[in-house]
């Protein structure tokens, strides 16, 4: 077997290429995605793990032409021996082959990234930052939390991680890219503990670079309040009421509209809104943004899974349905061009997925919400995955802190919060003024004027 | 890959395996061991695998999906006290096993001994899942024969009937474990899984059903038309029932589960809370309360890897410790957790054959494997008539639990309201939660209908699936909190 270690990631991605022509691909695409990655954590005073890996996996797509259209295939391989190339590039082509003709499949014939801007997606130093360092990171995280107050006795431990990846794009049409990025995390889960039974929280924070993390003993204390005022939490009645999703539960309900816009989603009928494009479906007060190109962003890559530039899509506009999150192939099935959102990893062909996703901030901060709330729920966790987006229902398990007369007065759990997303968008009263990213997704606090919450 | 000859053993294959592609024998595993343990580690092992998985999707009437992927990769841990150094990498081979070895070592500053490991064994004489071909080798024109078929049969079993989405996945994943107490272990596990989902119509509205079925067993018999009929029959059933259904209630009430997949309540509700990590650590809503009554007389609760050909089942865990039938709740009483050999080990405990990982690339964790209740007396119609005014739940999509305050929930696909007795109208989809530590307090009715589900578990946990299975007999539990709408 041929080492591949030393031989340029580019080159991999081109023998791929010239292998799958060879082999009688009338088009192709791979791409290669290298990481290297640490991550510890420490519980109480010890470290529990440190992990450390570097990987190279290598995608190839490959697309044959027959009557009535090209089929298409997808294998991935970690063996990036030559031999094993080779062999990759020919089962794909024989893959593609067996595979039905689709008159949509096909490369996209333009809109490729002309230039690869830099869009600040990694700090060079930090390539330098040792392991040692981020253990210190845990280590004061962890501390911080246990030392918030005599209640915080145990924890689930605090986590650092640093990923740094590159990601290389070729296909048949010539386009050629690459790109680094980073990935700097720390999150620390302590429990607090009283006479009644015991409770578990966490904050997190996550960037580009790791001078962009918050300050590691603030992530401790911020998740040990977190946990302490969870200390006591009971269930309510059932009943109706104002809901409001805060900064870290409010990204999941943008995160189930993104998959309901998905271009896969519309032309299967399996979305609520398939029928909605260009109509009302969000109060007035939601303007929803996809931008693939924001400076450090934790979804921003200079150009998608297939090669085309990103961009700045608006999705929602003050309440209207404006745009589809598109790749090449959905975009065809619905007569429209893609939009740049092409996701593509090394185990999968181009699928859609949201670039940097976010609700345009309103007025008024969660704690001015509240205040203008005179009874009602705000909701801090949500657990299980009810939500079925064919139909846009809603139920799923919260736990929270109780609003009455515009005060917080009981932390809140073992209930549900039911609905359904069509309702629930038209039903946002109030957007918050803070935006926070810890993620690809991010939402101000929102309030839903009506939900049903179960309880005893 | 080679198939297996009539009494040659799947670990005996896998050993050769990696042998004759990767050049690795016992040899330079015994090498990799002894690099990590010049540092002071109690502990080290090896982990190699070879995973191919193949996929086959239908849409829209044609079959234009189809993947292969190849996952290899090479992970070394070390482990010294309560710390573990875990180092992963891509490539197989002596060297790439030797680097691992030496990161992971790291985990510990002190100078060890240069104790020379002696690996012997090589896995269990007899497969739960003997199977004689690779399922990826199967032809794909067979596979996507299948796949035409049951879109061809889907669409005509009804008018409403608008999208078919079918898929066949194989996978044949061969691993090797080999550590410092001198134990090897290797095992070939193969998986299938066949998947249909409709999109059923009724003027605007859609509505989805889904059935699939997989396990540890050749592909064969999911093409078996008695098999896969069956599954196009369930989806487009259960898609057409969602298109007449009337919101869910909320609030408490009484829930009767129907059996097999309803079981998932026990994989959420106290599964996750025996897994030795979390009470190994006190974090878990069960810490500290091994003999004490956590569930109604008559529950019995076992989570067993030694059952043929299930999808959550396994000869060796991933640590290469042979799969056992654990009690985790036995009449009631809670009198096990699910361990693997580091929690084992801090509690003074046996490992229980829990031991499971994704891949190459993640450290083990306690996991289940296939977690159900035992049958009890009672008849399940009686069971559904005993309730005045409840909900009768047979299916269900994912669940989730928190492990320290015990709170879990799981969200009904299919359920029917309860009156006087009778199985009423079908209702909307709705979360289901509860408190872990006592809601098998509550069951007052146990079924004599054991049923296993299906075979289409897949459990997360730290970012890690492992595939299980769940199952119950049909249940009665009192005042269970149900998310509906209407209140």
């Amino acid at each position: 077997m041929s080492a591949a270690q030393d031989v340029p990631d580019q080159d991999l991605v081109a023998r791929a290429l010239d292998q799958a022509r060879t082999a009688g691909a009338t088009q192709a695409d791979a791409v290669l995605v290298r990481s290297d990655s640490h991550e510890v954590k420490v519980r109480g005073d010890e470290i529990e793990y440190v992990k450390q890996a570097g990987e190279r996996c290598l995608g190839i797509r490959t697309l044959v032409a027959q009557d009535g259209g090209f089929s298409s295939a997808v294998t991935s391989t970690c063996d990036l021996a030559h031999e094993a190339i080779d062999r990759m590039a020919r089962e794909t082509v024989a893959l593609a082959r067996a595979m039905a003709a689709d008159p949509h499949a096909g490369l996209p014939e333009a809109g490729f990234a002309e230039e690869i801007p830099d869009l600040d997606l990694t700090d060079p130093g930090d390539r330098n930052a040792s392991v040692e360092a981020r253990i210190e990171d845990a280590r004061s995280a962890e501390s911080a939390a246990r030392a918030t107050d005599p209640r915080i006795d145990n924890s689930e431990g605090s986590q650092a991680g640093s990923d740094f990846s590159e990601i290389v794009y070729s296909n048949t049409h010539g386009f050629k890219g690459s790109y680094t990025s980073a990935y700097h995390s720390l999150f620390s889960e302590p429990l607090a503990t009283d006479g009644q039974g015991k409770q578990r929280d966490y904050w997190m924070t996550v960037g580009r670079r790791i001078a962009q993390l918050e300050d590691p003993a603030a992530v401790g204390r911020k998740a040990a309040q977190r946990a302490l005022r969870r200390l006591g939490a009971k269930s309510v009645a059932t009943c109706e009421v104002p809901i409001i999703f805060d900064g870290l539960t409010a990204p999941s309900l943008l995160g189930q509209l993104a998959g309901c816009l998905s271009g896969y989603s519309i032309y299967r009928e399996s979305s609520f809104l398939s029928a909605s494009l260009g109509k009302t479906i969000a109060s007035s007060a939601v303007t929803v943004i996809d931008d693939g190109r924001i400076p450090g962003g934790l979804g921003s890559k200079p150009f998608d899974g297939e090669g085309l530039a990103t961009r700045r899509n608006v999705l929602v506009d003050g309440g209207r349905l404006e745009s589809w999150l598109l790749d090449t192939y959905s975009g065809r099935k619905l007569g429209m061009p893609s939009t740049g959102n092409a996701s593509r990893g090394a185990g999968s062909g181009p699928g859609v997925g949201a670039t940097n996703l976010w609700i345009e901030p309103g007025s008024g901060t969660l704690d001015e919400i509240i205040a203008e709330t005179e009874r009602g729920l705000l909701v801090t966790e949500l657990i299980g995955m009810g939500f079925n987006p064919t139909t846009g229902d809603y139920s799923r398990g919260a736990s929270g802190l109780w609003i009455e007369a515009g005060q917080i007065s009981h932390p809140v759990e073992e209930i549900t919060i039911a609905g359904n997303l069509r309702d629930m968008l038209l039903n946002i009263d109030a957007v918050g003024s803070e935006l926070v990213w810890r993620g690809r997704v991010a939402s101000p606090p929102l309030r839903i004027a009506r939900m049903t919450v179960a309880g005893h | 890959m080679s198939s297996a000859e009539k009494g040659d053993v799947a670990s005996q294959q896998a050993l050769s395996f990696f042998k004759e592609r990767f050049g690795v024998d016992e040899g330079s595993l015994e090498a990799t061991l002894g690099t990590a343990l010049e540092r002071q580690i109690d502990y080290a092992d090896v982990y190699l695998e070879y995973t191919t998985q193949d996929s086959v999707a239908l849409e829209e009437g044609i079959v234009k999906d189809g993947s292969r992927h190849l996952d290899q990769g090479i992970g070394v841990r070390a482990q010294s006290g309560e710390r573990q150094g875990y180092a992963h990498s891509d490539e197989i081979s002596v060297d790439s096993a030797r680097l691992a070895a030496g990161t992971a070592r790291t985990i510990s500053d002190q100078g060890g001994g240069t104790l020379p490991v002696s690996l012997q064994g090589g896995g269990p004489a007899k497969s739960l899942y003997p199977v004689e071909n690779s399922p990826t080798d199967v032809p794909v024109e067979a596979k996507i024969g299948l796949l035409d078929e049951i879109d061809r049969y889907a669409r005509a079993l009804d008018p409403s009937v608008k999208q078919v989405m079918a898929s066949v996945i194989t996978q044949h994943r061969q691993i090797l474990i080999a550590s410092s107490d001198g134990k090897m272990a290797a095992d070939i596990q193969p998986l299938v899984r066949l998947n249909v989902q409709v999109i059923a119509g009724d003027g605007e509205k859609r509505e989805m059903g889904y059935e699939g079925m997989g396990g540890r067993y050749a592909l064969e018999r999911l093409m078996d038309p008695e098999n896969w009929q069956h599954l196009a029959r369930e989806a487009v059933r259960v898609a057409k029932l969602n298109l007449d259904s009337v919101p869910c209630p909320a609030g408490s009430m009484n829930v009767v589960l129907g059996p097999g997949w309803p079981g998932i309540l026990l994989h959420e509700a106290i599964g996750h809370g025996l897994e030795g990590d979390f009470n190994r650590k006190k974090t878990s809503a069960f810490s500290d309360r091994l003999g004490e009554r956590v569930a109604a007389e008559g529950v019995t609760v076992v989570d067993d890897g030694t059952l043929q050909e299930r999808r959550g089942s396994i000869n060796i865990d991933d640590e290469g410790t042979p799969a056992r039938r654990n009690v985790l709740i036995e009449n009631g009483v809670l009198v096990g957790y699910l361990h693997d050999r580091l929690n084992a080990g801090l509690m003074g405990m046996e490992p229980t054959g829990n031991g499971r990982r994704e891949s190459y690339a993640h450290m083990p964790l306690p996991r289940m494997t296939n977690t159900f209740m035992l049958s009890g007396q009672d008849d399940p119609g009686d069971i559904v008539r005993s309730v005045d005014r409840g909900l009768y739940a047979v299916s269900f999509g994912g669940g989730q639990v928190d492990i320290t305050s015990g709170k879990f929930v799981f969200s009904a696909s299919e359920a029917y309201l309860i009156e006087d007795g009778k199985i009423g109208a079908p209702v909307k989809g709705a979360t289901l939660i509860g408190n872990g530590p006592d809601v098998l307090t509550r069951v007052n009715r146990i079924g004599n209908d054991l049923e296993l589900d299906r075979g289409v578990g897949t459990c997360g946990k730290d970012g890690q699936g492992v595939p299980v299975g769940v199952g119950l007999p049909t249940i009665r539990i009192d005042d269970l909190t149900v998310g509906g709408t209407e209140g």
